[in-house]
């Protein structure tokens, strides 16, 4: 490869057409509050997680929601299990729920597919 | 005996009292009947009101002698307790006894405001310097803002959607009024205490109605209000008794923390212990929000499931001042269409719609 | 109006905590950590109150770390649960009591799986018996142990020695209390008091004559996580959260914290000393650290057992401020020998926390 002391950025927009959403399905089947999220934040207010690691409950749903699969296992890695965000939200989201459904998911088939593609 | 038909509006808010005088208006005899001694309902607590931050006592005063200039029959004090059907008359019991017979009864006994300490992470009730939107319309007429410690608050916050839009409290609807009530109370407190930052925290700004988005732009413009949008997830008091807040910013994508002088949470409305005892007593239909179900939320909004019971004002949804004169209004029509129409008509009518509605849908 | 509406808003969660015939289940943290503590639970339940309190030597950990840590699929976690349940069946008990707030996060959310998921139940039913040919009976009321003593707090009361009062002050002493997440923010119906303002501690302090600290991060999470915890290098991402908390009483100057879940008790308890050595920060009036107790060593201070039974010398932050403020006795020569006689070792002296050196090594406060 030429090196000409640069290179071609990267496309940081969500490309919702080509993301693949079969892991926002998959986690919907199994948590379908995931849909009632309204972005409020309050999950992430008092987050144990938040406030130390750049983990975002909220962000992640949203990541999640348009087919942004890149940084979720690594995410979901410093969340605490504590419970807050569940207790906090308004719009009943089973946060806790949804966290094990991306456990669950991680150990799929599909999962290894979307990595491969990450990678490429 | 005479011939004109006679109405029991009950609750003397500004429902009450504006479909009272327009039923007057057309002609019909009119009790005006209201739990409390006076008539005015919530409003009566406010100070002045949005959009055009006219005084509240100005407003009344006007709505009550519009109301003093009918011949409307006012009864303050007054709890109906039964309700029995005589053939088409409603009769209307006080203790045991009859209080009166009428052709039609106007359901417009107002909301209740959500109760804060309900949302126990807030800390209302426990803590000094957390106080509701009400309380805070208190101060205003006091003319003094004060925290526990007898201070001015340097800083005040105004939290969003207490008791609304929240499953966790059972209450899934938007109490409409709430955000509006925010941008003019934080108005307020930035021309009474021009050294007093003022953040309002919250999830959606619903700026629904006329003049509303242009006061929200006003806030910001002219008064320097903050906005941060986040749901504040707790509070918690310092040592010094001024409160700390938690919310995301969820428009930076961090965690906020920030202390507080007095937090002011804007509780959400509910439907009121009299329009649901009432509800029931008369077996009206109740919505999912548990405030009156009206039979079409187009075209019968007024009109409930039950023959000659209508309803006015917040009795059926959270609603501003504006829209409870115009539903008013428009509950004082419709009890004049059901009284001037005869059964036959009434009949007819409803076939009518209903050969309507099934054309629509076989289209 | 404030204390009313204090009251008012706990009552609406008031949970059944059964009045005997136990089915007890330990906690592995608990009985390693602060091994006087379930000693104390059952010696006071059976000989003081006259308990029936069960106890099954085929009982095992509940895998809650495991599971919590991600090493336990949440199946296996179900099954150990439903064999507990099933040993608990055998002896005829409809109680259980849990020593672990860890253990009764894991037993609340796997009775409320099933209540919604009833053949997720059928499943595990039938995994227990190809299993271990066992099968069980759901428990008639779960409850944690402090909700057990929160239940007899006012029998504790009325054979205390030592109320919670400052000698030197006549005060009543400043209680920290934490409750833990998993006790009540999965599921604020399981616990006494609800989530934000939970009643089980406080309960118990207000009882005993002590007065609680409500702080602004008092509902912060003690930062245990579980796989937080478990990797090294992600340990002071652990005790960041516990400072948080302390930095937040610091200025309470509380007299102890009482914790409801061993883990919590561990970590606030051994953070602090952590703390201290990364940062040189101490915590504590005259920076000598805010000792930790479990709800079981307080109830049996206050009832005058001897501190060093109650397994008080485990602690990382010496326990000697606070029983010297209390005014019970206890023999210093004693703290590190056994009931046999035997000496368990006296710990290396760390810079900070030590008692003998009182003047001479002191830091103020944090901060
Ligand atoms: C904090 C706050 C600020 C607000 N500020 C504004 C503002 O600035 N501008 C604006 O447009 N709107 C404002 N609103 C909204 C406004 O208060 C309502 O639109 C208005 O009060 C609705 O009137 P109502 O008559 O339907 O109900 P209510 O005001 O609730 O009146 C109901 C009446 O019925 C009576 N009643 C109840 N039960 C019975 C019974 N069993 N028998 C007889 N009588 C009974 C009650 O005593 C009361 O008098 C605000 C609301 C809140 C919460
Ligand atoms: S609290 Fe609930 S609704 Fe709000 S952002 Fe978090 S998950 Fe979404
Ligand atoms: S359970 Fe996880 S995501 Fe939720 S508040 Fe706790 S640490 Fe944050
Ligand atoms: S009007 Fe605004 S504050 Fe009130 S409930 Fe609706 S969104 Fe929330």
């Amino acid at each position: 490869m030429a090196t000409f002391g640069f290179s071609i950025l990267k496309d940081r927009q969500i490309d919702y057409d080509n993301n693949d959403h079969r892991l926002f399905r998959f986690i919907e089947e199994q948590e379908p509050s995931i849909r009632l999220c309204i972005g409020c934040g309050g999950c992430t207010a008092g987050c144990t997680a938040a406030g130390f690691t750049g983990f975002n409950y909220r962000k992640l749903n949203y990541l999640l929601m348009r087919g942004e699969t890149e940084h979720l296992q690594k995410g979901i890695q410093q969340c605490m299990l504590c419970g807050k965000c569940k207790l906090v939200c308004p719009r009943g989201v089973n946060t806790r729920n949804m966290i094990f459904a991306l456990k669950r998911a991680f150990k799929t088939p599909l999962w290894e597919e979307l990595q491969k593609k990450i990678n490429v | 005996m005479t011939n004109i038909k006679k109405i029991a509006v009950l609750g003397g808010g500004v429902a009450g009292m504006e479909t009272s005088i327009q039923l007057n208006r057309l002609g019909y005899q009119v009790d005006l009947i209201e739990i409390e001694d006076k008539l005015g309902g919530h409003v009566r607590n406010w100070y002045k009101l949005f959009p055009d931050h006219k005084p509240a006592d100005e407003f009344l005063e006007k709505l009550i002698s519009n109301l003093s200039a009918t011949d409307v029959q006012i009864k303050t004090s007054i709890q109906i307790n039964a309700f029995l059907r005589k053939e088409k008359k409603l009769c209307l019991f006080d203790q045991a006894c009859e209080f009166g017979v009428y052709d039609a009864v106007v359901v417009a006994t107002g909301f209740d405001l959500f109760e804060a300490y309900r949302k126990e992470e807030y800390g209302f009730g426990i803590y000094k310097n957390v106080i509701t939107s009400a309380g805070l319309e208190t101060m205003f007429l006091g003319k003094t803002i004060k925290t526990s410690g007898g201070n001015v608050p340097k800083r005040v916050g105004l939290v969003h959607c207490v008791g609304s839009r929240d499953e966790k409290c059972g209450n899934l609807h938007c109490s409409k009024v709430c955000c509006i009530t925010a941008v003019k109370q934080a108005i307020t407190l930035r021309q009474m205490l021009p050294n007093t930052e003022v953040f309002c925290f919250y999830m959606d700004m619903r700026m629904f109605g006329p003049s509303y988005e242009e006061l929200y732009r006003e806030a910001q413009e002219k008064w320097a209000v903050r906005f941060i949008r986040g749901r504040i997830s707790e509070a918690a008091q310092n040592a010094d008794e001024t409160i700390l807040i938690k919310t995301e910013d969820t428009l930076t994508g961090r965690q906020l923390k920030m202390n507080v002088d007095l937090l002011v949470l804007m509780v959400g409305m509910l439907p009121s212990k009299g329009t649901t005892v009432i509800g029931k007593k008369t077996g009206l239909d109740f919505g999912m929000n548990r405030f009156l179900k009206v039979k079409d939320e187009h075209y019968h909004a007024n009109e409930t499931n039950q023959e000659g019971i209508f309803v006015a004002g917040s009795a059926s949804a959270p609603m501003n001042i504006s829209d409870t004169i115009s539903h008013a209004r428009a509950a004082a029509t419709a009890v004049d269409h059901y009284l001037k129409t005869t059964d036959h008509e009434r009949f007819s009518e409803k076939n009518n719609i209903r050969n309507l509605e099934k054309a629509l849908h076989e289209k | 109006m404030e204390n009313n509406n204090q009251k008012f808003i706990w009552r609406e969660y008031q949970k059944e905590i059964a009045d005997d015939h136990f089915f007890y289940v330990r906690s592995c943290i608990r009985q390693a950590f602060f091994p006087g503590s379930e000693t104390f639970f059952l010696s006071f339940m059976r000989n003081q109150l006259g308990k029936d309190v069960f106890e099954d030597a085929r009982h095992t950990t509940c895998t809650g770390i495991g599971f919590h840590g991600d090493v336990v699929p949440h199946e296996t976690i179900m099954t150990v649960v439903a064999r507990h349940f099933a040993l608990m069946t055998e002896a005829g008990y409809r109680h259980v009591a849990i020593s672990c707030v860890t253990s009764f996060g894991i037993y609340s959310e796997i009775l409320e799986t099933w209540k919604h998921f009833p053949e997720i139940e059928e499943k595990i039913h039938q995994k227990l018996i190809l299993a271990t040919g066992r099968d069980f009976n759901k428990p008639d009321t779960i409850a944690h142990t402090s909700d057990i003593i929160y239940k007899f707090r006012n029998e504790v009361a009325a054979k205390m020695k030592y109320p919670l009062i400052n000698l030197n002050t006549g005060e009543p002493l400043k209680v920290v209390e934490h409750i833990g997440c998993h006790y009540s923010k999965m599921f604020p119906q399981y616990g006494v008091g609800g989530a934000e303002f939970p009643q089980v501690l406080a309960g118990m302090i207000k009882a005993w004559g002590g007065e609680v600290v409500d702080y602004p991060e008092r509902r912060h999470c003690c930062g245990f996580g579980f796989r937080q915890y478990l990797v090294q290098a992600n340990r002071g991402y652990s005790a960041a959260n516990s400072k948080k908390k302390f930095d937040s009483m610091q200025s309470y100057e509380p007299d102890f914290i009482l914790c409801n879940c061993p883990g919590c008790t561990m970590f606030m308890d051994k953070w602090q000393y952590t703390i201290a050595e990364l940062e040189d920060t101490v915590y504590g009036k005259e920076g000598l650290g805010i000792p930790v107790l479990t709800y079981e060593e307080l109830a049996g201070l206050v009832l005058g057992y001897d501190p060093w039974d109650l397994g008080l010398q485990m602690h990382q932050i010496p326990v000697e401020t606070l029983l010297d403020k209390l005014g019970i006795n206890y023999d210093p020569e004693k703290k590190f020998i056994t009931q046999k006689g035997e000496n368990i070792g006296t710990p290396l002296i760390p810079q900070h926390y030590n008692i003998g050196l009182k003047t001479a090594g002191t830091h103020s406060g944090c901060c």
